[in-house]
């Protein structure tokens, strides 16, 4: 809703020349007008980490990434998208009043013309070109892992998330995360959110998530980091983030996964270094009953009598 | 009657009673079964989705604990996990029920039965008892999906709760290792063959039953439509077949196609799955086209706009549509190239969209528009099209389809440029030719209440879907935040007034039957030259006697 701006005109919606900014505008304000028009309550201000009432938009994007995604969806897909169905609405509407029986009573036989069908064939075209451009230069960055300063993998199950962090950087446990049932809830905690244990990392750092699963296909997302990327049994998928604000971060899984589909929420706690060195320590001890496993170290195995 | 009966002899006698529809091999009587089919299964879709939204209308657990213990005989105790469990059951048998038992044999097994071949001018189908099968198939189908509902599935629940795109593992015996998932694949095998055959019969017949002087580029939009369509329908449909043949297969017989722990992999599925699946799409929508393209010509008393245009936008939709379906999959982990690709071709078919929607304006533009229910409801199309045609482009964008993929967005999407906007196509359909398929007027005021009804309706549904998507609200949830209330509350309340809409119908289709008001050979007026109005309404049960010549020039 802060987007929502003044002083543009329907003239600089249907002019393919106007400033990307009126438009962009216009969107918005086109976007807030409409979201008034249902319902005067509840200010939709976006929240990091998680949705707020009423929202419209976005969750608060904190990722280098998440800032990409914002900016290419509303400065260029927004203002395309409303100017296209627009322009539609108005010639519809223009056509109903002007052209129909008591107002034309002789319809007229055009039923060629060559340039104004190619117009329509080269201009969309053309906006695909432009569209295309920041898209593919979003995509690119994504998909292009930089070098991480964390790894953390995250393995799906029905109907749980774990999280490992890898001994070499100082972890060396894996904990389990649930959704925190009605009677666990503090204070504060948002529900269909909040969870037992949340994942933490450092702010600032590149941290690249390794994403797997044990049993059915789940997703692992975070709105307001911009990742999202599935958890496929037999796969290790990895995609990753560098959050720029400490807070607490939520997802939820987003593959339909079985009956606690909407129960298995994602957290992740964006602190800062100091703090993260703490809770490394804390953590080790904490989940160190809980996450032994003998360490395999296929390498060194000489023998393969087991397999 | 008597003429029919001294011209064909006895063989071709005009069967009456339940035989006359059970044995039929008439492309009327056939097409009127599909019709009154896609009625009844949509009536239990429609019901499924108002469900959905009473369910979704406020945070926490609402109806379907009780729906539960009324439906899988849940206790009081099992009634919380037995609701999440059918609250998937019914979102997979809402989706495969629209998709198979509504849109499809309503557009393409009922109108596209009863006016292809009265369009191009030909006696009947060309294999007409093909066609019986055809239609009996789709029963049985529908049968078995209704069966699956009530046999075990996932662990101590019932019936099958994967999605219709029934992704293994969690169709495999993994997530489902009752029979409820063999029950749906059945059920779309045989929905599968059943239009198979169909299209069979559709591209036989368009391409050796036309009328004398009806060359291609003289046949009018919908029968191009459908042969399009039937194209796709054969290359698309084997290969979900295959697919899903596969997945019983492993389910049952041992096989390690798509189980990750003996070599197979799961995205295989995925990738046969959506190189059916995205095609589909296209196959529910462009039928829709051509009536589209039928009613706003015949309103606005002038040819189409761009004929040839038209025609080959059609065609290069259908083609392209074969070599996008993995813009379903980007959140899989796919490469780079491979997903760059996928971005470039998904954009492409915003072009030929882009010409269909600009011929239908310029159509109108310069007509003498008359705005009777079925032309309301092509202008509506072309609204709620281009709505979601428009976040299609945005979706084609791997990179921003990260943020909205498997969330509200997409259902606000798909459901505006293929769910309401078919079902759009089918009332315009359905309006503009029930008179000649019944030879009763419906009443024009009824039929427009219906519309407002339900464009507003599926408006303040699907709208605000968009702002919960944006929000980042999941598909498939049964409860969600509280902070995503209000738009679900909204979504909702848009629902019922679809709902209202839908009785409306059902009261004017009554009304028509009962006050019989008789239609005349062409209720349209000048605009209608296609060739069924210069028959009688209802049409002789065999259509023409004597073949149609047709003379004029080319497009």
């Amino acid at each position: 809703m802060a987007r929502g701006a003044t002083g543009s005109t329907m003239k600089s919606m249907t002019s393919p020349f106007a400033s990307v900014r009126t438009l962009r505008a216009f969107g918005a304000t086109l976007i807030s007008g409409f979201a008034l028009l249902f319902a005067a309550a509840a200010p939709a201000l976006a929240a990091a980490g998680h949705p707020s009432p009423g929202e419209i938009g976005f969750q608060t994007p904190v990722t280098p990434i998440a800032h990409q995604i914002d900016s290419f969806y509303y400065d260029l897909l927004t203002p395309v998208i409303f100017g296209i169905t627009l322009l539609v609405i108005v010639l519809l509407i223009y056509a109903i009043f002007r052209f129909n029986e008591k107002a034309n009573p002789i319809p007229s036989r055009l039923t060629h013309h060559t340039g104004l069908e190619l117009a329509w064939t080269i201009v969309p075209v053309m906006i695909l070109v432009i569209i295309s451009i920041p898209s593919f230069r979003l995509l690119t960055h994504q998909l292009t892992l930089p070098k991480p300063d964390i790894t953390v993998k995250v393995t799906g199950h029905q109907w749980y998330w774990t999280y490992t962090y890898p001994k070499d950087q100082g972890g060396g446990f894996t904990f389990d995360s649930y959704l925190k049932s009605p009677d666990e809830m503090k204070p504060g905690d948002i529900r269909q959110l909040a969870v037992d244990n949340a994942a933490v990392v450092p702010v600032g750092k590149t941290v690249i998530v390794q994403v797997a699963s044990t049993d059915v296909i789940h997703s692992f997302t975070v709105p307001s980091f911009g990742i999202r990327i599935d958890a496929i049994p037999g796969r290790l998928n990895q995609t990753w983030f560098k959050a720029e604000r400490e807070g607490m971060y939520y997802g939820q899984c987003s593959k339909l996964c079985g009956q606690n589909h909407a129960y298995m929420p994602i957290a992740f706690r964006v602190v800062s270094q100091k703090e993260y060195t703490a809770w490394l320590a804390g953590a080790k001890k904490k989940f160190a009953s809980a996450s032994a496993p003998t360490p395999v170290h296929l390498a060194e195995n000489t023998s393969v009598a087991t397999h | 009657m008597e003429t029919t009966a001294t011209a064909h002899h006895d063989a071709h006698a005009h069967p009456t009673g339940w035989r006359r529809y059970m044995f039929s091999t008439n492309h009327k009587d056939i097409g009127t079964l599909y019709i009154v089919f896609a009625l009844c299964a949509g009536l239990i879709g429609a019901t499924f989705s108002i469900l959905m939204r009473m369910e979704l209308q406020h945070p926490g657990l609402q109806i379907f604990p009780f729906l539960a213990q009324v439906l899988d005989g849940a206790t009081k105790d099992t009634a919380i996990d037995a609701a999440k469990n059918l609250y998937n059951v019914v979102i997979t048998a809402h989706g495969l029920i629209m998709i198979f038992f509504v849109v499809m044999p309503a557009l393409i097994g009922g109108f596209g039965n009863w006016f292809v071949p009265i369009m191009i001018g030909a006696p009947d189908m060309a294999f007409p008892r093909m066609n019986n099968i055809s239609f009996w198939l789709l029963v049985a189908s529908f049968a078995l999906l209704v069966i699956s509902m009530f046999v075990d599935g996932a662990p101590g629940m019932k019936g099958f709760g994967g999605g219709w795109v029934m992704y293994p593992p969690f169709s495999s015996l993994i997530g489902t290792p009752g029979p409820s998932e063999d029950f749906v694949i059945l059920s779309v095998h045989l929905a599968g063959a059943s239009s198979i055959l169909g299209a069979i019969n559709f591209i036989t017949t368009i391409f050796n039953m036309r009328a004398p002087g009806m060359t291609l580029h003289k046949m009018p939009l919908y029968p191009w439509a459908m042969l399009v369509t039937a194209f796709m329908l054969l290359l698309a449909l084997p290969v979900l077949a295959g697919a899903i043949t596969m997945l019983l297969c492993d389910r049952n017989f041992g096989t390690a196609f798509f189980d990750p722990n003996h070599g197979g992999d799961p995205l295989l599925y995925q990738h046969l799955f959506w190189f059916f699946g995205h095609p589909e799409v296209y196959i529910m929508i462009i039928p829709a086209f051509g009536i589209i393209s039928q009613i706003i010509s015949t309103f606005s008393k002038k040819p189409i706009f761009g004929y040839l245009g038209m025609v080959y936008a059609m065609v290069a939709i259908g083609a392209v549509g074969f070599v996008v379906w993995a813009h379903h999959m980007f959140t899989v982990g796919l490469s780079l190239d491979t997903q760059r690709y996928f971005v470039f071709a998904t954009m492409v078919i915003a072009v030929p969209t882009g010409v269909k929607v600009f011929s239908w304006i310029a159509t109108m533009w310069g007509g003498s528009i008359s705005f009777k229910t079925p032309m309301l409801f092509a202008t509506g199309f072309i609204v709620l099209f281009t709505i979601g045609g428009v976040t299609g482009v945005v979706l084609a964008n791997a990179g921003v389809d990260r943020s909205l993929h498997e969330t509200y967005y997409v259902i606000a999407h798909f459901h505006y440029v293929m769910g309401v906007a078919a079902v759009f196509g089918i009332f315009a359909a359905f309006y503009y030719w029930f008179p000649k398929m019944s030879g009763y007027l419906l009443n024009d005021k009824l039929g427009k209440i219906q519309f407002w009804l339900m464009f507003v309706g599926v408006n303040v549904t699907f709208f605000p879907q968009h702002f919960l998507g944006l929000a980042g609200m999941p598909r498939r949830y049964i409860d969600y935040p509280n902070a995503y209330a209000m738009w679900n509350d909204v979504s909702s309340i848009g629902s019922y007034i679809s709902a209202v809409g839908v009785f409306v119908f059902l009261y004017a289709v009554y009304d028509a039957f009962a006050k019989k008001r008789v239609a005349g050979d062409n209720p349209w007026g000048e605009g209608a030259t296609t060739l069924e109005w210069s028959l009688s309404s209802p049409p002789p049960f065999h259509t023409y006697e004597t073949l149609p010549r047709i003379v004029g020039a080319d497009h």
